[in-house]
């Protein structure tokens, strides 16, 4: 018995490898529920299945055709990537979200050449937003240089529009997404006049003394962090214990979900986080997730986690996964679409106020438009602050838009280097 | 005193209390070496496992319950009640006991006499195995830990330091609680070996295994015993690092900051273990104190093992280390 | 029956000593290499060579490497990781300074600057021994990857501190990129393996190999008649990293295109590669193959059995295959402390008395 099912799962693996005729819309996942960051993968993943598992129950898929949802486990490691990229690769897949930096660096070049559209919703390479350079990968709606302006842009807003003279320090993860930032913060520094002090702390970050120590004799205004899996609660502990006033320390979207402060307890109440999609439960959907998906006993997880900071991002990027597949089947005027008509989706995805409201998410994304030159979206965030007492985040601003001006230029820079190395005509086609 | 002076002096002590921690998980590889001649490399992963079961309990999780859902289609996930850490404390030693117990029927029992390194590989199978059925058993979830130890900024010694220096120093009670801990631990470890049967029976097998079967002394029991006192020793490192991280699966990632501590205090020695650990920590406070303006932070995680590596160059058998006699 | 030495007559001293004695295990290896060279490019999917087969061979020439230090001078190491960093470094730090050089000579330059370096960190053998050894290869493991991290001038000052590598051919055929065919990575991995494998095998029948093994089974003795210990264990540093630098370049430049030090060269893949020799069989050859293949392909095949074979969710299925493979360990220990190689020994003795036992 052992054996036919070791023979089924050869044969499934083989299967993969022959092109097979669209019947359905193949979303396939590269999600993390274990290793080190699992914690941060787990609702990520159930917010995205239970989304594309409604649009199934409720709508009967998109356009009429069902959503096929396949998942497979990284572990958040590049080889483990590599391995999923090709179980997936000839099965017809419509958009790839590798949810992890490193693994997207690795999928860049595949994807292109592969013609499959790759979507990084607030990580992966920032200068992607160049589509025309990178043709198949975007990275709307926001990435990390967005981050960083849209903070010193909330900053600029608390402080009359002057940062002159201030001291502002970044606690970063000791990698190439915690030093994404610097570069974008270094220049902004220069051009506002604020004192600018980046911090490293190693992987895992499980002991911080010096560093905050450091920040203690500092004595900065403002505290940043790009902070990643244990080291985001390790911090925001760090800084209730040496009293940092919790208002003003605010951390990336990925240093703001609920693992990182619930457990600091009390200490973290104030606790500020940028995000750049809606918070809580509070939207129609959440209605639908609920009644075609955990009461049918189709979610993904336990279904403790719906309505958390990551689960939400979850939902959101399979949002715009499945309104890019509508936009491509309206272009392509057919409903089994392919990965290259589903580029073009992609590429003509046009996210509205009313839209959203139709989705029953009103208000959850700030409109965007995506076009040929810009796979970038927006740019835009909002801050959460956290209420320990009621163990829950709320919006404390609306969308605040980032300097596209000096990320346009930036990203170019990069992007150009990029074509340069890799022999790619940049142009819109 | 001049601000540096003063802020050095704030790093070290830093540095001091952090040492303490780094020496709690030092501990449990030392104990066990001392005993079987085992490199544990588990030790790290059974902390994890200690401080996993002990908010289990302390929340009433049901174990293995993801694996009953996905299986069976049911959906449950807790008993519905909480135990005090009083009770469920002594429940995680029960469990550590057993696992202790069970280490040695399944593995070790079968690996007598084998090489140093065997042995080594034995414990990294183990590692490996405690990892995966920790996330089974209790799932891969942050979960807070409180036991009720309090944390944050000493003000008494803020206070003291302030009104003596002009700067009030910075001291997390955590750690100061850690060190009260680690007196207790240590004090009872030598009691425990110097006073009581086990103990002795302990220190006769660590000396020569051969001299203590001949005059009786049951080695496997021997081996439960230091396997279980290891187990609870990683529970307290558990718990005092879980108290300040939350318990994740980097939990397990501390034992690679005991290694140098290790080898700077020698396999061997359990003052060595402590001394070690101070050194250690102290040291790589200092160092980024003094050397983070020219080539930037992040060094605790290679300082350690440089300054273990020097330090080897000149005493290879560690600071408190049997002396290495070869012959050939 | 089949498989027996009688009547395979030795005429020479040289076939007397050649490394398959038996014509079976002759014919055997000729028929893979054979196989592996005219069979597998051609039947090999794209899955299997990218998901299996082409990280197997990487992580036999890495395997090798640390044999060679490990099961034959007996210097434990548990910085492999780092120097595998090392050579993905070099090689995109030569292959973007130098675009019109070879890559295959890149991919061997990359191996010496690796060894180089392994020199360096070799240097503390000469006084520490053992575990203490171990855990001072661990500061090379942390310190490398933190320089990696923090010096620009490793990734070429660019803002994300990832390397990624250009695309380059050979002949006209791609080699590195997204663009080359999985044929042509794995025939590169299989050219490497292949030479490095019959250099690893015949440096440790020479002389150099004996010393090797005389400081392993005890220094002291060893330097009593004649051997230098500083030579000795420097020349095994070097030639280890040599091995697992290459490894590191193809790892970098024709499996994973793109990488960052601290992710994709972090201690577990130090440790990883340590199962491998030490379940493959220390000081042996095959040893780094079996192990390899089993450290590699078991958990693929585990992943194909619970998650597409049984429908297990896909994080129960990982968590139970590290269960696994952790419990896979301790019974291959158990039932044969030296490896599968060892195993396999055992069962050529078998074959060779086979149908009579005695």
């Amino acid at each position: 018995m052992k054996m036919t099912h070791v023979a089924a799962a050869f044969a499934a693996s083989l299967a993969v490898a022959a092109p097979a005729v669209a019947q359905d819309l193949h979303f396939p996942m590269l999600s993390y529920r274990t290793g080190p960051y699992a914690p941060g993968g787990i609702p990520f993943a159930d917010g995205y299945h239970d989304y594309l598992t409604l649009l199934n129950e409720r709508d009967g898929g998109i356009g009429g055709v069902p959503i096929r949802i396949t998942e497979c486990e990284t572990a958040y490691n590049t080889e483990r990537g590599v391995e999923c990229y090709e179980s997936v690769r000839g099965d017809n897949p419509l958009v790839i979200q590798p949810l992890s930096t490193g693994i997207t660096y690795q999928l860049i070049p595949r994807v292109t050449e592969d013609h499959i559209p790759m979507l990084t919703t607030g990580y992966g390479r920032t200068s992607a937003m160049n589509g025309n350079v990178f043709h198949y990968v975007f990275n709307f709606p926001a990435n990390y240089w967005d981050g960083a302006s849209v903070a010193i842009n909330y900053l600029l807003s608390q402080n009359d529009g002057s940062l002159q003279g201030k001291k502002i320090v970044l606690v970063y993860h000791n990698s190439a997404y915690g030093r994404e930032p610097i570069r974008t913060l270094e220049i902004l520094a220069e051009r506002l006049g604020f004192e600018f002090l980046p911090i490293a702390v190693d992987h895992p970050g499980q002991e911080q003394g010096s560093q905050w120590l450091q920040i203690r004799r500092e004595r900065p205004d403002y505290v940043l962090m790009w902070g990643w899996g244990v080291m985001n609660a390790v911090a925001i502990q760090e800084a209730a214990n040496i009293r940092f006033p919790m208002e003003n320390f605010i951390g990336i979207w990925w240093s703001g979900s609920e693992n990182d402060v619930i457990p600091v307890g009390a200490g973290a109440n104030g606790y500020t986080a940028l995000t750049f999609h809606g918070i809580g439960t509070d939207y129609p959907v959440y209605q639908d997730i609920q009644q075609y998906v955990v009461d049918r006993g189709l979610a993904a997880g336990a279904g403790d986690r719906i309505g958390s900071a990551v689960y939400s991002r979850g939902v959101y990027a399979a949002m715009l996964a499945a309104e890019a597949a509508r936009t491509a089947q309206e272009l392509a005027g057919h409903g089994a679409i392919t990965p290259d008509e589903m580029r073009d989706g992609m590429e003509h995805l046009n996210i509205t106020d009313e839209r959203l409201a139709e989705l029953g998410l009103p208000g959850f994304s700030a409109p965007f438009q995506v076009s040929c030159a810009n796979h970038g979206g927006p740019g835009a965030a909002m801050l959460q602050r956290w209420n320990a007492e009621t163990q829950s985040w709320s919006l404390i601003t609306d969308w605040i838009n980032s300097d596209r001006e000096l990320i346009g230029q930036l990203a170019d820079e990069d992007s150009a280097a990029y074509a340069a190395e890799n022999n790619i005509a940049p142009q819109c086609n | 005193m001049s601000d540096t002076v003063l802020f050095a002096l704030e790093a070290a002590l830093n540095g001091l209390t952090v040492g303490i921690m780094y020496s709690l998980v030092a501990l449990g590889f030392v104990l066990i070496f001392k005993a079987s001649g085992i490199f544990n490399f588990a030790q790290g992963v059974m902390a994890l496992f200690a401080a996993l079961t002990l908010v289990g309990i302390q929340t009433g999780q049901v174990p293995f319950s993801h694996l009953i859902n996905a299986a069976l289609g049911t959906n449950i996930h807790d008993f519905g009640f909480t135990l005090p850490a009083i009770l469920s404390i002594p429940l995680t030693v029960g469990v550590m006991v057993l696992m202790a117990l069970l280490i040695e029927r399944l593995v070790l029992k079968h690996l007598v006499n084998q090489e140093p390194i065997i042995l080594f590989m034995a414990t990294i199978g183990l590692a490996y195995f405690l990892e995966g059925l920790g996330d089974i058993m209790w799932g891969a979830e942050v979960k807070p830990l409180d036991v009720g130890i309090p944390q944050g900024m000493s003000s008494t010694v803020d206070e003291f330091t302030y009104n003596l220096f002009g700067y009030g120093f910075y001291i997390d009670v955590l750690s100061l609680w850690a060190l009260g801990i680690a007196a207790v631990l240590v004090t009872a470890l030598v009691v425990f070996s110097q006073y009581t049967k086990q103990g002795r029976a302990l220190r006769a097998v660590a000396d020569d295994h051969q001299a203590a079967l001949s005059v009786g002394i049951s080695l496997r029991f021997i081996w439960v015993l230091t396997w279980s006192i290891a187990g609870i020793v990683a529970l307290v490192a558990g718990i005092m690092w879980g108290s300040k991280s939350g318990v994740q699966f980097s939990l397990s990632l501390i034992a690679l900051k005991a290694l140098p501590v290790l080898i700077l205090g020698g396999f061997t020695s359990i003052p060595g273990a402590i001394v070690g650990g101070l050194l250690i920590g102290v040291g790589e406070k200092l160092f980024d104190f003094f050397m983070q303006p020219i080539i930037g932070g992040a060094t605790e995680n290679w300082f350690a093992y440089m300054l273990a590596l020097v330090f080897l160059l000149f005493r290879p058998q560690g600071l408190f280390g049997e002396k290495i006699i070869e012959r050939v | 029956m089949l498989y027996r030495e009688a009547g395979d007559f030795k005429t020479s001293y040289a076939s007397d000593n050649q490394t398959f004695p038996i014509r079976g295990d002759r014919m055997a290896y000729w028929a893979v290499l054979a196989v592996a060279f005219l069979v597998v490019p051609f039947v090999l999917g794209d899955y299997w060579a990218n998901a299996v087969v082409i990280p197997f061979l990487i992580y036999v020439i890495a395997a090798l490497g640390l044999n060679l230090l490990i099961g034959y001078t007996g210097l434990l190491s548990l910085g492999t990781a780092a120097f595998m960093a090392v050579g993905a470094y070099a090689t995109y730090k030569l292959t973007t300074a130098f675009p019109g050089m070879n890559i295959y000579l890149v991919f061997l330059l990359s191996g010496v600057v690796t060894a180089a370096v392994g020199v360096l960190f070799g240097l503390p053998s000469l006084k520490i021994k053992g575990f203490y050894l171990a855990v001072a290869t661990l500061a090379a493991q942390f310190f490398l990857i933190w320089l990696f991290t923090r010096v620009e001038w490793f990734y070429n000052h660019s803002p994300t501190g990832q390397i990624a590598m250009p695309e380059r051919s050979m002949f006209g055929i791609t080699i590195t990129g997204a663009a080359a065919s999985s044929t042509a990575v794995y025939m590169t991995c299989l050219i490497f393996v292949v030479v490095m494998a019959w250099l690893a095998r015949n440096l440790t029948r020479g002389t150099l190999g004996r010393t090797w093994m005389a400081i392993r089974d005890m220094d002291i003795a060893a330097e009593i008649i004649g051997v230098n210990p500083l030579i000795a264990k420097l020349s095994a540093f070097a030639v280890s990293s040599f091995f697992v630098g290459v490894a590191g370049a193809l790892m970098f430049g024709v499996y994973l295109g793109a990488a960052e030090a601290g992710e994709a060269f972090s201690i577990n893949k130090s440790f990883l590669v340590l199962f491998m020799v030490i379940i493959g069989g220390l000081g042996s050859i095959l040893g780094s193959f079996l192990g390899a293949a089993f450290l590699v392909v078991l958990p693929v095949l585990l992943k194909l059995l619970l998650v597409d074979g049984f429908g297990w969710p896909a994080d129960l299925a990982r968590h139970l295959e590290v269960m696994i493979i952790g419990a896979l360990i301790i019974v291959v220990l158990i039932a044969e402390p030296h490896g599968m190689a060892a195993l396999w020994r055992t069962m050529k003795e078998k074959l060779r008395l086979w149908p009579f036992p005695h």
